[in-house]
Order: structure tokens, then sequence, then C-alpha cells
């Protein structure tokens, strides 16, 4: 198939940027997204322009490094799928597509539609960790039985891979889904109730610091999460937070 | 020539790494304060290193090229990790995970390190435990186990299909508490492109911002590498697109000794490939092989007819279908290890019974094992004469809530049910066991520079069997390293900072902006994917699942090439003063140019077959084992050490020997 891509171009964070048009030819619809854009850097190297720059790696969905807005989607029209899994099939010959950023305050562009998410590791330094050594002295893994349905949610919400899509696709530019999710993994495991109250407070505080909006229950975060994070583990967020405000120990 | 010095412990093989850790020195809690560790890398292997070694009260300073520590390639690690827990009291140990690991690695390893390896494992599952590694759990609350390819017993410890993401982000919480104290600082988006050597020993790093393209330097009293493997060399492989040798290559053109290159697993269960603009191959955990048969049809008419579409394999009857792994090895069938089912596959392929257009696929049916769940769950439902449709149903659910996130991977990219009809696969580039070769304290040839995780070379031998990747990166990072390495910063306690502003810094620094000034004025004519493409099908023709002299020498010949034309006429657009992502991928590029040569050199030394090293011209000739790899222990049971002599043709290869006195040397049977 042939496409006109209209990509977003920004030298590096200073520079203004501007929507810049390309076409490619024959694009296989067993392509992926990224194999796509492989092709059209291709082309430019070719011709000794500088290829688009964008954030990928392991392009299977699991790091998630790659991200893009595309026709106004985070990770593009497919659900389910980071935009590394996400295949040419979804698109029709003479498509125009567009490509840009995720978009947030708390996301600045570093070059084209490179963004930084350093926030993200800010906010679990801040507290998404359980204190413990590494001293190989720990009780047995066995010590502490946890109810299968508790460990299966929280499996569920440590599945969330920190690509941003939840923040990028927000009005508000939100982080409560992926800072919900990694204070849900914690909040339902034993181990992890030692430090339950000081956590959420220390996350959610370093969550406002860097300039996140707040949760207007809207739920696009939930729709284009491309690890299907649920919002419930907002509302377990909520719940604790509320508790750690008011509660004395 | 310097002799090799392993330094493994004396004494019985049970008590070495207790005795070991007895009788080392330490460093006091006030002078760890004013010693500075430098990590490159944040997968398993470096991220565990970097907290523990903050933990202890070490200046840590961790690299990684990603945006995050937490994106390192063992994020996609899927099946499992191993661990002599026995939990399942089906017979495990410490020694039989020792036992299966050296005889996995056809018998390559190094005893004390696989043994230290085996002890160490049942920690790493407590420690993860108790960092909120949310791993699978039956109903009674206590962990769960599988199985895994070339064992007997069920040692295999997992979190779905994710079980290296939530290892890697359980080091990586470890490393944010850390960074959180300010006891480890941390860079992301840098690449290492040199190590300093001063007085002989590791004493930094030269890394490039890859945001600004500034050169820094970086000072420390010792430098880790556990920048991963480098099975990208292939150009296609399941690894990351960024997973790159140069981090290790610059350590061994700086004095670390390159074990073993050729030792590389191409893991027999790995989407096929559709097209020349592939990018990367995607790996299907071999967990899969739990429960998912691999055949191909037994007779060619079915293959002609499939190719071209007028027959489904759902159409295909039991007795014309050839499962071959259970009917070549019946005492493992399709959990035999990975080398093995790998070349089993292309030997199928090659007969001409491949299952797709390119002839390069096999299948992996899952419809027994659906049905055989489906039937348990009627069962405990309590559903009598439960239809077919509900059986399979039921079964689908089993099914799904173990590898739902694998099939649905597969669905996304081949546009196929895996529930419906069968996955095709076929072996792709995985794993590399070689790496910078270490003695037993994990320290490479140069003093103060250490090497752990897939980095180094030491404890899977020749095949490394699954779920222990996963295993011995953590239990380097976490549970080894932190010992041995104190015993050598013992010396540096009235060092102090290392200055930076030296001759030896100037002069590293001044040899990376050099090789970067000449890639972005190199000003030719092909893209950098050009050159890395060649080399990939070079290495994949030659020097992939079977190899022979004659096209090992004309890899080698064609390896030079190459990379002399990659310097003539590489085009490098941009500059180097801001992020440029070509300017990266050329810089790793160069470096594959030069590792596959000596890969190959490697290979073509090493007349046996051992392992992933499949010498054609070394098999069984009668017997049972007709077909198989036949080793070459009396010539060959030494691990290949190359120094490095500038060009790699003029490398030098140094051996050690090894000695195996606890386990018998033995042909590997899997029949």
């Amino acid at each position: 198939m042939n496409l006109t891509l209209k990509i977003w171009r920004q030298k590096d964070s200073k520079d203004k940027g501007q929507m810049v048009t390309y076409n490619v030819t024959d694009i296989s619809e067993h392509m992926s997204f990224l194999e796509m854009l492989d092709v059209l850097n291709e082309q430019l190297v070719n011709t000794g322009e500088e290829p688009v720059a964008f954030d990928h790696d392991c392009r299977e969905g699991i790091c998630g490094m790659c991200s893009l807005y595309i026709n106004g989607e985070a990770h593009g029209p497919d659900r389910g799928v980071t935009t590394c899994q996400l295949h040419m099939r979804m698109f029709n010959d003479g498509d125009t597509i567009f490509i840009e950023p995720f978009r947030a305050k708390a996301f600045p562009v570093i070059k084209d539609l490179v963004v930084d998410r350093t926030a993200f590791d800010r906010i679990q330094q801040a507290g998404g960790y359980i204190s413990v050594n590494t001293s190989g002295n720990t009780q047995d893994a066995n010590a502490i039985p946890i109810r299968k349905a508790n460990a299966d949610l929280a499996m569920d919400a440590a599945e969330c891979i920190g690509c941003g899509a939840c923040v990028a696709t927000c009005k508000n530019s939100s982080a409560m889904l992926f800072v919900g999710a990694k204070v849900s993994q914690y909040a339902l495991l034993p181990q992890g109730r030692v430090e339950a109250k000081d956590r959420v407070l220390n996350m959610v505080n370093q969550m406002d610091k860097e300039g996140f909006g707040n949760c207007t229950n809207t739920g696009a975060c939930e729709v284009e999460c491309p690890k299907g994070i649920s919002l419930t583990n907002i509302a377990r967020m909520n719940r604790e937070y509320l508790s750690a405000s008011v509660k004395e120990d | 020539m310097s002799t090799l010095d392993s330094k493994i412990p004396k004494g019985p093989l049970k008590d070495k790494w207790t005795t070991y850790k007895d009788k080392i020195n330490l460093v006091n809690p006030a002078n760890k304060r004013h010693i500075d560790v430098i990590v490159v890398g944040t997968g398993l292997a470096g991220g565990s290193a970097a907290a523990t070694l903050a933990e202890l009260g070490y200046n840590v300073k961790a690299f990684c090229y990603q945006d995050s520590p937490r994106r390192a390639h063992s994020i996609a690690a899927q099946g499992g990790i191993n661990a002599a827990k026995n939990y399942q009291g089906d017979g495990d140990s410490t020694y039989r995970l020792f036992y299966d690991t050296v005889k996995g690695g056809d018998y390559r390893s190094r005893e004390a390190n696989v043994y230290r390896l085996a002890e160490v494992s049942a920690n790493i599952i407590d420690q993860c435990v108790a960092q909120g590694v949310p791993f699978a759990r039956e109903y009674g609350g206590l962990l769960d186990n599988r199985s895994f390819g070339g064992v007997l017993v069920s040692r295999t410890f997992y979190a779905k299909g994710q079980t290296g993401q939530q290892l890697l982000l359980g080091a990586y919480s470890a490393m944010n508490r850390q960074i959180g104290r300010g006891k480890i600082e941390m860079f992301n988006r840098h690449e290492m492109l040199d190590v300093v050597k001063v007085d002989g020993k590791a004493r930094g790093i030269i890394a490039r911002n890859l945001v600004t393209g500034e050169i820094e330097r970086h000072s420390a009293h010792a430098v880790v590498i556990a920048s991963g493997g480098y099975g990208n060399v292939y150009f296609l492989s399941t690894n990351a697109m960024g997973s790159n040798v140069t981090a290790a290559w610059k350590a061994h053109k700086r004095g670390a000794h390159f074990a073993n290159p050729c030792y590389t697993q191409i893991h027999p269960t790995c989407i096929p490939r559709s097209g020349d603009y592939q990018s990367k191959l995607t790996l299907m955990s071999e967990s899969l092989r739990n429960d998912g048969r691999i055949w191909v049809p037994k007779n060619m008419d079915d293959v002609i007819a499939i190719r071209e579409g007028r027959l489904k394999p759902t159409e295909i009857s039991e007795e014309n279908r050839d499962y071959y792994l259970e009917r070549r090895y019946p005492a493992f069938g399709n959990l035999v290890p990975r080398d093995v089912a790998s070349r089993a596959a292309k030997e199928r392929c090659d007969a001409g019974y491949g299952v797709n257009k390119t002839g390069e696929a096999v299948y992996l049916d899952f419809k027994s094992a659906i049905e055989r769940y489906g039937r348990e769950q009627a069962k405990i439902q309590g559903i009598e004469n439960p239809t077919k449709e509900k059986v399979l149903e039921l079964g689908e659910g089993v099914v799904e809530a173990k590898y739902g996130n694998l099939f649905q991977m597969y669905e996304k990219i081949v546009d196929e049910n895996p529930y419906k009809t069968p996955m095709m696969i076929y072996p792709a580039t995985h794993y590399t066991m070689g790496g910078i070769w270490v003695d037993y304290n994990l320290m490479t040839t140069i003093p103060g520079c250490y090497a752990i995780g897939e980095a180094n070379f030491s404890d899977h031998g020749a095949n490394r069997l699954g779920a222990s990747a996963l295993m011995q990166g953590l239990a380097d990072g976490y549970f080894v390293l932190p010992y041995t390495i104190g015993d050598y910063l013992s010396n540096d306690i009235r060092t102090g900072k290392i200055p930076t502003d030296t001759p030896e810094f100037e002069e590293a620094e001044k040899n990376v902006t050099d090789r970067i000034n000449q890639l972005v004025n190199n000003n030719g004519t092909k893209s950098v994917d050009y050159f890395h493409k060649r080399l990939g099908k070079v290495m994949w023709d030659k020097v992939g699942m079977s190899r022979n002299t004659k096209g090992l020498e004309e890899a080698i010949e064609e390896i030079q090439s190459i990379r002399a034309e990659f310097w003539k006429d590489v085009l490098v657009p941009g500059s180097a003063d801001g992020m440029n992502t070509e300017l990266e991928k050329a810089g790793r590029v160069a470096d594959f140019l030069e590792l596959g040569e000596l890969f190959a050199k490697d290979a073509l030394e090493r007349n046996e077959s051992c392992g992933g090293h499949f010498r054609e011209e070394s098999v069984e000739l009668d017997g049972e084992q007709k077909g198989e790899a036949k080793r070459d222990d009396d010539n060959y049971a030494f691990v290949s050490a190359w120094e490095y002599k500038g060009e790699p043709k003029d490398a030098v290869l140094h051996k050690e020997q090894l000695e195996f006195n606890d386990i018998e040397l033995k042909q590997r049977s899997y029949k």
C-alpha cells in the first residue's frame, strides 16, 4: 500500500517543531508500524536526510519504550497493543497517517517523536519499592501464603510497562493509572503492607510535583492502555491515599 | 602467553563458595563510602548488582542506553526462573540443578561456577518474593512451578508469561530505592564507549550522552560490564533493537579476553520470518512446550497442499502427522533442550517438510492440551457428559490463563488464532552463552573490570537451559559479585577519588571522539542497516545452526570485506552533537563487524559439535545416536579465551582447561 505520513519533526527541546509530510510506497500489510517507519528512515538516510527519531527497543510490546500518538490515539488504532505491535493491516492503501509524540507537560519532547518520561522514574523512586535489602537472609518464599486471587490481582497491576499512554491520552495528562497500578501491586501483597501508607503518600506527592493532572474518571487511559490495566487500580489508590491521609498510626 | 587462572577455590565442590566467603577480605562500612563502582547495563545482572552494591554502601554510577533502567531487555524474558527449591517434592536438589545445567551446557561450563549458581538459586526466589514480585501461586497460596526443557523436575517459577518483566521490575524497584537515597547515580540514555585503564586497572569509562551528544568521563575504583549478549550480530534475533556488543567489545579491546564467542543459542520456538523488511524476531516462550506438541506433516503431498492453501493443518489426521521430537527423543519428547529442538526443526525443514511459504516453519499444536485441560475442568466443575464444544471452551480458558499474553502476541503478529489452529514456529537467535572471560570472582582479565550476566561466559557452557538466564543474571548481581568485588576493593580503601583529568582519560576520550568524527564525516552512500543486514546474512547462512570448515572460512573473508566497505562507504547523516540514532547504530554495527569475524574464527577453531555449536564434520556415524552431535572431550574440553591483538584475525587463543571432578563426562542423551 502507499501512504502519506504527517510526522512531527522537532530538532531538539528548544526547537518549535512542525508537521512534515512524507510519502512511503509498497508497504506490506504484514509489516509492523515501526517497520514502516524503518522504511521511511532508510529512504531519508539514502538521500542524506536525518531520519525521524522515535523511541523503540524490544519491538514485542514489553519494554514500554515505544510511544507515538497515531491518528489521535496513543499506540494507534488497535487495542491492547503498543506501537511496535501495531501492524499495517490496520491501515488502508492511500491513507494519510498523523504521527505525533506523546504530549504532556511532564513529558517534554527531546527530539522529533522522542519524549522524556523520567518523571515516571522519579515517582517510583519516591516509594515504588519494598525496603528489603538483598542480604539473602529473607525468609523462605513460601513462609507467607498469599491468596491466589490477590496474587493474580497484584500481577495484573504489575503488568504495567510504564509507556505513558495513559498520560498521553488523558485530557488532564494524569498519571493516576500508572501510579495506581504500582500502589495496587504492593497494597495487595502482605510484603507491601508494611510501608503502604508512606508509599502512597510519597508517590502521589511526587506525581503532583511532576506536573501530572488529576483524574476525572473519564476512563480513556484504561481504553488506550496496551496492557489493559484496570481503572479499579485508581480506585484502590484513592482508598489507600484517603486512609493514609486521615488515619494516625 | 599469560596463563588463565580461574581462581577456583580449593576444597570439595559443596564447600567452595562457603569457605571462600569466610576467607575473603571485607571493606568496612565507613570505607565503602569512599569507593565508587560503575555498572554498565541495568538488566537483571546490572540492575541487581547496582542495587546491592549501593545497599552495601558503595557509591554506584549506573548506565543504560534506554530512557529508563526498567527497559533493559531482561524485561522480555517470558517463561520463568529456575531454583532448586524442591517445593514439588519431585526429587530436585542443588546437586541436580547443578548437574542438569552442566549436562545441558554439554559439559563446556565451569563446574565450580555452576555449583555456586545452583546453590544461591533458592535465595533468589526468597529475595524476589520479599521484594513484591507477584509469582504465580496455587489455590493454597503457595508458589507454583512448571517444567522447562532438558530436565525431569518442575523447578521453574514464573509470573504469567512475563517473568523477566516482573524480576526486572523487582531489581528496578531496589535500584529506585537507592537512587532515591542518592547511593546510585543513574545515567539514562548514556552509552559506554570505552574503558579507561590506569596503571593496568579499570578505573573508569568514557560515555556518550545520547541526548546532548556530549562525551563524558566517569571514574571509579571498579567497572562492572553487564551489557548483555551479542545476538544482534545476526541482524535478526529476539534481542531488542538496541542490544549490542559495544561495551563488552570495548573492554575486550582494552585487554579483557573474549571467551567462546561461537556458543550461540538458536531458540526453537520463535515466530518465523515473513519478509525482507523484518526488523526482529519474536520469541514464543519455551514454557509452551509444556503443553504444545511440535509436528510437521508425514506426507509431502500434505506439505505441498498446505503451502498452496488447499489444506489446513487441523484437517490432517493424527496418523499423518510426524511428532518428530516425540519420535526421536521419547524420554524428553517436546521438552528436549533448545539446541536439540532447533536442529531437529532445521532437519525436517531442510528435508522439505516446512509448512509455510518460505519452507521454514513447523507446527506447535495445543489441541491435545486444550482437550486434556477441558476434560479436567469439566470434571472439577461437575459437568457430566460435556459436549465437545464445552470441553474446548473450558480447555481454552485454562490455556489462556497460562499463556494468554503469548497467544495474544502471536495473534497480533501473524493474524491467526492459535487456540483454533496450530502456531507456526521456527528457530531464531536468542541468547549468547559466550562472552567476556571471567574468573571465579567474575573478574575479567583486566584487574578491576568485572563482567556479569549474559555479558560473561561462565555458567551455561555451549547451551543454556530454559529459565537459567534469569537465574544467572540475578545470582551474579544479587549474591555473587557483591562478595567478590569487596575482596578486590579492600585494596582501594586508601586510593581516594580517581581523577579524570589524567592522560589515560584524555587518550580514551580522544579515541572515542576520533571514531565518532570518522563516522559522521564519512559521507558514504550506504545506510548502517545495509551493512548490518549483509553481516547478518553471512552469520545466519554460514555461522548459524550448522557450520562447516568451508562456510566458516568464507564467512571470515566476507565479514572482513563487509567491514572494509563499511568504513569506506557508510553514511551517517546529522551531527554528533545531539541525539543521532543513526550514529548510535553505526558505532554498534562497527563493533559487530569485528566480533562477527572473531565469532567465525572461534567456530572454525572448535572442530567438534557441542551444544549450540554444531560442526557438520563432527556427528555420530552409527549406533543409537546416529546423526546426533559428537563432542570431542579429548581435544576440546577447554574454554577458548581470545586476546585482542588488533584485527580479529590476529586474536590470540588462550585455553582454560575444564576439569570435571564431580560430574562424569558423558554423551548427552535425551532419547
